[in-house]
């Protein structure tokens, strides 16, 4: 059974085709690429996953149950957690409450219980907070768990951002370009992190513009340019692909038949 | 530390039997200054769930103390029900009213909200005047309002309504400060700060700040009967469009968010006019003054709403 599956997926705005036919399946506890230049529609494909877009055609399967069309906060609930390509904390909060938010799906004291600081509610707030320290202890950031978001490094939001999409208790965890802002120390730091994501039993999807981090810990990588898929394979296979070097470089027809070369 | 929270706690707790002893000392009009503020205190704390913690402009609040207040006067005038029954009664009908209003407007952001609660309180004001099922008694109001009896004895002098009045507030307060270290209380803050991400991590945005509808408009729905009570006589006027700006003003100056900032907020606001009424028109002028400097050197109202802390076990 397959964790996570595209079956021609379509989304536009207005006249724009931003994913078309897009199709593409993951395996549980796989680490999968999703890569492409920019606006080739790569958030879009993760944002109709999340439910934050709907599609207009095409459907996407979560364990054999279709989930688009359902709510985002459904979504999390089955299990997928996501985090954004521009960083998106609650910065005035602390790192722990931050975290806390991702265990939220998984309580279900009421309002009358939160009210009255019942039993229950008392049991579940510690079950919670154990869940966010265990959270935070799993990315490194365990000491600063007082600190407010907004107070921490660029690299270390994108961690704490993990931890929360982690707090969830996810069986997909989607990363939006997760190195981005991170020096090459934190890159190094992360891909490390990816990979002790993968060992827990999660399905890691992510988009990413360092190479580097996507050829060493992706084992299968998606190319789409222009709304499409250009092609799927190994990082082995996607380095040689001609598609794939003439998406992100251009080809020599290009350069000769463009327009704008030829007034000069 | 501990030392230090003791001491604050005791300080606190010997300035609220001072206060709870003010009525022995203060004359008639004074108490009743007091109660006006303890009322505008309810609804500043019954609004701040709505603004201050899921940060949705809401600037129709008079409307749902309107609907309790109503709710009250008519079901006793016409059917001798006793208040005391109908403070939990209008408490459910503003909330119902609220969910029902609430509904449909929930997804609008900021200032699109703003507008349309504007118009929302102004729809329930010209309703009420318009004498709307012939309950309502137009632009004179109701009068005639029962005053409630608890234990035998008749609640109706300023002091009795003193001691009603922040009773029901200790109760709010604790409530509502429970209700902010919780799970609900948090899906709020999430929601104020941003809400996709509070979205994008699971929780139900829309049901979220439905709830906080329909429990602010509870809380000004019971707040609204309490009134009625007191004045024994209401109409359209006291549930203006005025009225809204005034609760919004005493949460955002107090400290959105902070419960102690609300109510310091609606002593500020309701309090300090009266005490500098001496001063006749000038004094207007000062405290329009004075909220226009808070606001530019501290945003964040005087009371800012404190992080809370959590204990951590097995570190």
């Amino acid at each position: 059974m397959n964790c996570l599956q595209l079956r021609e997926v379509t989304k536009k705005f207005g006249g724009l085709v931003a994913v078309q036919d897009v199709s593409f399946e993951t395996p549980p506890a796989q680490i999968m690429g999703l890569i492409g230049p920019n606006g080739a529609g790569k958030t879009t494909i993760f944002n109709l996953i999340t439910g934050n877009y709907g599609l207009n055609s095409g459907q996407i399967l979560f364990y054999n149950q279709i989930i688009s069309g359902i709510p985002t906060y459904r979504i999390v609930e089955l299990g997928i957690a996501r985090t954004f390509q521009t960083i998106r904390l609650f910065k005035n909060l602390s790192a722990i409450e931050n975290v806390l938010a991702g265990c939220h799906c998984r309580m279900n004291s009421g309002i009358f219980s939160s009210m009255f600081h019942t039993r229950k509610h008392h049991a579940q707030e510690n079950h919670a907070l154990d869940r966010a320290m265990k959270s935070l202890t799993f990315v490194g950031l365990s000491d600063c768990y007082e600190l407010k978001a907004k107070n921490f490094s660029y690299g270390n939001q994108r961690l704490l951002e993990i931890a929360r999409a982690l707090a969830t208790s996810p069986k997909l965890i989607i990363l939006d370009e997760p190195a981005g802002g991170m020096n090459d120390q934190e890159t190094l730091s992360l891909i490390q992190l990816i990979k002790k994501i993968q060992t827990q039993g999660i399905t890691v999807l992510l988009i990413e513009h360092d190479m580097r981090l996507v050829m060493q810990v992706c084992e299968n990588i998606v190319v789409v340019d222009y709304g499409q898929k250009i092609a799927e394979g190994t990082p082995e296979e996607i380095k040689n692909n001609p598609k794939v070097i003439k998406a992100y470089l251009g080809s020599d027809m290009d350069s000769n038949t463009n327009p704008v070369n030829d007034k000069f | 530390m501990k030392k230090f929270l003791l001491t604050k706690k005791t300080m606190i707790f010997i300035l609220a039997i001072f206060f709870f002893c003010c009525p022995l000392l203060l004359n008639r009009y004074w108490v009743d200054v007091l109660n006006n503020v303890g009322l505008y205190a309810l609804l500043g704390l019954s609004l701040n769930i709505i603004l201050g913690d899921a940060g949705l402009f809401h600037m129709g609040h008079a409307a749902f103390y309107a609907i309790g207040a109503y709710t009250a006067a008519i079901l006793n005038t016409q059917f001798n029900i006793p208040i005391l029954f109908l403070i939990p009664m209008g408490g459910v009908l503003a909330a119902l009213f609220g969910a029902i209003v609430a509904r449909p407007i929930i997804h609008l952001r900021g200032d699109y909200l703003l507008v349309v609660t504007i118009g929302l309180v102004e729809i329930v004001r010209i309703a009420l005047i318009n004498d709307v099922f012939g309950l309502t008694g137009g632009a004179n109001g109701i009068f005639g309002i029962d005053r409630m009896i608890i234990g035998g004895v008749k609640i109706r002098k300023p002091h009795h309504f003193f001691y009603f009045i922040y009773l029901f507030m200790i109760f709010t307060v604790f409530i509502f400060s429970r209700l902010k270290q919780s799970r609900f209380g948090r899906a709020l803050n999430y929601i104020r700060e941003d809400e996709t991400a509070a979205q994008g991590s699971g929780i139900n945005t829309a049901h979220y700040k439905l709830l906080a509808f329909v429990l602010g408009a509870g809380w000004a729905g019971m707040t609204g009967v309490i009134y009625a009570t007191k004045m024994t006589i209401i109409s359209p006027e006291s549930f203006s469009f005025w009225e809204s700006v005034i609760v919004f003003m005493i949460v955002i100056l107090g400290g959105s968010g902070s419960i102690a900032g609300v109510i310091l907020g609606a002593f500020l606001i309701i309090g300090l006019p009266e005490i500098f009424r001496g001063f006749a028109e000038a004094r207007m002028l000062v405290f329009g003054g004075a909220m226009m400097l808070l606001m530019i050197f501290r945003p964040q109202g005087i009371i800012e709403s404190v992080p809370q802390l959590y204990q951590i076990r097995n570190r």
